[in-house]
């Protein structure tokens, strides 16, 4: 893989990162936008003499993800984390912005299937959330895993394949037999791993994952994260890690991107943003995080829910929850400005300094 | 259990002595060897075996673990909500000194309002949606209450105010659809203090809730049921849920009760294996490890414990008695672990083989995982 | 590092497959099946009477259909009872023609039968195509077709049926008419019961299409006829079924009607519902066996379909248990 991005400019530098300092770009998101129609039925809009109703999940998201790193985004219920993730692996299509992976324009993935797209779709894969949905119920786990095998390498015999599928139910910590079995007769934590024996079956180098553990208990989820470690380590495998979960977040990404309403408020490596926070809102997501520590500390109380996001707040989106919030910030949206430290911050009063560091 | 029905105030009384944390005070709830077992075609499965806790006045009891293991069924015995054919098969349950789990359903309909109140994981399903928040208050405040229409508007407008739902006498006649999930939360929970319940059951209260509201909703539980002096059984898969809000904590495996104590001797210094484990699982926000520490294996299910201990097969400690001999809750430190580790006339010797399976060598020793 | 992942979740301790009949054998269905009575006998029923139809050439002692083996001599003659004309034995009767009421039944359910299946599968087959459709394309093509299915579902399905009866009878000679009833009635009455299976397989393929295993295969690279086929069509087929079989039971009971009303089998191929039309003119003057036992074998057929199919829908019901 020698090809090198040209795009990259000064600006989005980001400082050190922990593995892939100076990794080559895998996947270059630019100003992405997905906006969905969630108004009443034609008719029902006529009678009701309702306007037509726009969602912007996502509006104007930029990021690059290096090859081998991880990149997690976080945010809360309704930030368009998730859809995100799907725009990226193709399941919607973008309303505005640019795709590149490694290289090749892939922003109108979503409008090519079959075999027009094989090769790009089969270097990278998706883990789900869902243990229970993400697996057809009437298939055996053989053929489930085989699935990808089956579409992208024809000429695979079934003996190959066979070896292939109890081959990397191994390397998930499962035995080749589970094959023959469905996968109602398995446990939450080992349909996951199930599901990423499935997105490993073709070598891909780029696995987007879905809160993959938020549906797991903890003891399951540390199974999994660690699986999920080891195989990165194995196979140089780069991650986009969605999850709602600071700590899962942090012990798992190398640079980390909070997402609120749709846009990006904080980019930063991952000790960076821990140590110091610069939006107010990632300040206030790290602080709500529950503390095991026990009486050690109180809780900050934070003010406020996310709004409706078919009717976002103007200007920048966290203002009325915001303790900075000014007349700018009501009416501009900020620009993601990068700082000194390798962080990248959207917000007025950073930028001005009326908070500090 | 010895006694007899008759006697049972007397005895749940008596008994509550040996909690720690709940010494002197009466509880508001107690429950003895409580025994819940669903009846299938193939086999009898003991969803709960043997639970025996209280919960004093103002007491907040943390009951954490992983999903199946029984932490829900509690507060579904306790409440008499079990889904058939899910039936207490043993034990008993006490309710501010009063039996109550062998009442028939018609004379058990009067104190699930008045005096145990619950919250459940999502809020729509106890508020019905086709009345407004103001008319449900109103009408849980006068079945349970000997007031008036107007004094029932009154405290209901009262209780929004004091649950944090800005300008309450607005709020009254608007729907459930029309508030968000938070504010959903704490009209619920306003309507499960309505009429001052001793006991508040708690089913993952926040679960459904982002992380920013999670805290401000758990703020407000543990304010009013401290303020009223009521019970709370707080019901969550979440060990930080847990250490935030609860002052002692349950720890539940495979139907059975393994550890209970003061909240931050349990999270600090767990002394049952599997919580020693669970504990060092959580990834934590302080220290960043490179693998967190794993608990092989999954809980086993209902059908398949296996003898003596039900986390034998997992555990790192794990003797031919662990196979054989089920251990009873032991008093070790601050509080008691069913584990005979803490056996006080002959403790099983310890097997640190956790740190060397884990590839690295100087992984947190149990006491200190949660740092 | 990769031993460590071998991490082994115990739960299931892997012994081989079980053979697909043991399987079946210790399943929910087969368990629930023996402990209810209601559903034991209802099968016993539906499968009798499935029998009698099936094998009505080999059981029955005359051929109704066929006009040289009736005996109009022995008209009338009441049930049990051997005609002193011809020395045969008439079980349940005989008609106004001299036709053997309980030969007539075997025939005439079979007919009924026939006609109930074929509808069901030409209802389930359209149905299940134009659901698929409406709910994996939405957009116009739903919004198309659930209007008709709105439209169509205003008028009741006896009514749509004699509607379509007509037209089609319309377009067709006179002289065609008593060949081609059976056609017509099955396309009748299918084409007025589809609504039903497009609407219980659009609802559940937008929640098929919906789930992550049908994304997964999105991220694949799937093409859609795949995905449709492999993935969603085979995951809503059990509502489909379960609706098949008590549509049976109705479409059984359409046919009654419609040839009850004079617009469905001819009396020279009389099913249970020409039976009962024949038989009503008897009703009070005294030949009261030519109306009651196709009566109540069509209230037998029906009504232990019908149980069935709710037994199967309770079963499958995941919702239910």
């Amino acid at each position: 893989m020698s090809r090198i991005q040209p795009i990259q400019t000064g600006s989005r530098q980001t400082g050190p990162s922990p593995t892939a300092e100076s990794g080559e770009v895998l996947l270059e998101a630019t100003d992405l936008a997905r906006h969905f129609d969630v108004s009443r039925p034609w008719l029902n809009r006529v009678l009701e003499r309702a306007e037509k109703l726009t969602l912007k999940a996502v509006d104007g998201v930029s990021f690059t993800i290096r090859r081998g790193e991880t990149v997690a985004l976080v945010g809360e219920s309704g930030c368009g984390k998730s859809t995100v993730a799907r725009l990226i692996v193709g399941l919607y299509g973008l309303t505005r912005g640019r795709l590149i992976f490694d290289g090749q324009d892939i922003s109108d993935l979503a409008r090519r299937s079959g075999r027009q797209s094989a090769a790009i779709r089969q270097r990278f894969q998706m883990i789900f959330q869902d243990p229970y949905a993400s697996l057809n119920p009437l298939w055996r786990v053989g053929t489930i895993i085989g699935e990808p095998l089956r579409f992208f390498r024809p000429e695979m015999s079934g003996a190959d394949r066979r070896r292939r599928v109890g081959e990397l139910l191994e390397q998930v910590g499962m035995s080749p037999a589970d094959a023959l079995r469905y996968p109602h007769e398995f446990s939450g934590g080992q349909r996951q791993r199930i599901s990423i024996a499935r997105a490993l079956a073709n070598e891909p180098e780029f696995m987007v994952c879905d809160e993959p553990t938020s549906a797991l208990d903890v003891s399951v989820q540390a199974q999994i994260l660690n699986l999920m470690k080891d195989l990165q380590q194995q196979y140089g495998l780069t991650y986009l890690f969605i999850s709602h979960d600071m700590a899962v977040v942090k012990h798992m990404a190398d640079r980390i991107a909070v997402m609120y309403l749709g846009r990006i408020a904080e980019i930063a490596p991952a000790d960076q943003l821990f140590a110091t926070p610069h939006h107010p809102y990632s300040r206030m997501l790290l602080a709500a995080v529950p503390s095991l520590e026990g009486e050690g500390r109180e809780r900050t109380m934070i003010e406020g829910e996310v709004p409706n996001p078919v009717h976002p707040p103007s200007g920048c989106a966290f203002h009325p929850r915001c303790p900075y919030a000014e007349a700018r910030c009501r009416a501009e949206v900020p620009l993601m400005i990068a700082r000194s430290d390798g962080s990248e911050v959207a917000c007025h009063a950073v930028e001005e300094g009326r908070i500090g560091p | 259990m010895s006694s007899t029905p008759s006697s049972g105030e007397h005895n749940a009384a008596a008994v509550a002595g040996h909690e720690p944390g709940a010494a002197g005070q009466k509880p508001v709830l107690s429950v003895r060897q409580l025994r819940v077992e669903f009846p299938t075609r193939h086999a009898t499965l003991v969803a709960l075996d043997d639970i025996s806790f209280d919960i004093a006045p103002g007491e907040v009891l943390g009951v954490v673990g992983e999903s199946g293991a029984g932490k829900s069924m509690i507060g579904n015995a306790v409440i008499q909500l079990l889904e058939p054919p899910g039936h207490i098969a043993g034990g008993e349950v006490h309710l501010s000194g009063r039996r109550i789990d062998d009442l028939a359903e018609e004379d058990f309909v009067p104190l699930r309002g008045r005096h145990i109140g619950m919250i459940f994981q999502d809020p729509l399903t106890s508020l019905n949606p086709l009345f407004s928040i103001g008319d449900q208050l109103i009408e849980t405040l006068r079945t349970h209450l000997p007031i008036g229409e107007k004094q029932a508007r009154e405290r209901a407008l009262a209780l929004l105010t004091e649950v944090g739902i800005p300008a309450p006498e607005t709020r009254l006649d608007s729907y459930p659809h029309q508030f968000s999930g938070g504010m959903r939360q704490r009209v619920v929970i306003a309507l499960a203090l309505a009429a001052e319940p001793e006991l508040i059951i708690a089913d993952e209260p926040t679960t459904a809730l982002d992380v920013s509201v999670q805290a401000q909703i758990l703020a407000l539980l543990k304010r009013v049921c401290a303020e009223r002096g009521a019970a709370v059984m707080l019901v969550t898969h979440d060990m930080g849920v847990i250490a935030e809000t609860a002052d002692r904590v349950a720890v539940m495996y495979a139907g059975r009760l393994i550890e209970i104590g003061p909240v931050n001797e349990v999270i600090r210094h767990p002394q049952h294996p599997y919580t020693v484990g669970l504990m060092a699982s959580i990834p934590g926000l302080a220290k960043r490890r490179e693998r967190l520490y794993q608990i092989e294996g999954a809980m086993p299910r209902l059908a398949a414990i296996p003898t003596g201990c039900a986390f034998n097969p997992r555990c790192p400690h794990a003797a031919e008695r662990c196979r054989t001999e089920r251990p009873e809750l032991l008093p070790v430190g601050g509080s008691r672990a069913a584990c005979w580790l803490h056996d006080p006339e002959n403790p099983l010797p310890r097997r640190d083989t956790l740190d060397t399976r884990q590839g690295e060598p100087a992984l947190d020793s149990p006491g200190e995982t949660a740092r | 590092m990769n031993q460590d992942v071998k991490t082994t979740d115990t739960v299931p301790v892997a012994p081989p497959p079980p053979s697909r009949l043991r399987t079946f054998l210790a399943s929910d269905i087969v368990y629930s099946w023996q402990r209810q009575p209601v559903v034991i006998i209802a099968t016993l029923v539906t499968l009798t009477m499935f029998a009698g139809a099936l094998f009505a050439p080999w059981i029955a002692p005359q051929n109704p259909f066929d006009p040289r083996q009736l005996e109009l001599i022995d008209a009338f003659t009441p049930p049990l009872t051997t005609s002193d004309f011809t020395g045969n034995f008439y079980l349940l009767g005989s008609d106004s023609q001299g036709r053997d009421v309980f030969s007539a039944i075997l025939y005439g359910s079979r007919i009924s039968l026939l006609v109930g299946f074929a509808a069901v599968l030409f209802a389930l087959a359209l149905g299940t195509a134009l659901g698929l459709m409406a709910g994996f394309r939405g957009g116009w093509r739903d919004a198309l077709i659930m209007r008709i299915a709105d439209v169509q579902l205003t008028f009741p399905s006896i009514l749509m049926a004699l509607l379509i009866f007509g037209v089609i009878r319309g377009f067709l000679p006179r002289s065609m008419h008593a060949e081609v009833a059976i056609i017509v009635l099955i396309v009748a009455i299918g084409l007025s019961d589809w609504v039903q299976y497009a609407r219980a397989v659009r609802g559940a393929t937008m929640v098929e299409k919906g789930k992550e295993y049908v994304q997964a295969a999105r991220v694949i690279g799937l093409p859609d006829h795949r995905i449709l086929f492999q993935h969603i069509l085979p995951n809503v087929m059990r509502p489909v079924l379960v609706i098949g079989t008590i549509g049976l039971a109705l479409a059984i009971i359409a046919e009654a009607t419609l040839s009850f009303l004079g617009v469905g089998m001819p009396a020279t191929q009389p099913s249970l519902g020409t039976l009962i039309r024949v038989g009503q003119d008897y009703m009070f003057s005294g030949e009261w066996w030519i109306l009651l036992f196709p009566g109540v074998a069509l209230l037998l057929l029906a009504l232990s379909v019908n149980l069935l199919g709710d037994w199967l829908r309770d079963v499958l019901n995941p919702k239910l248990r």
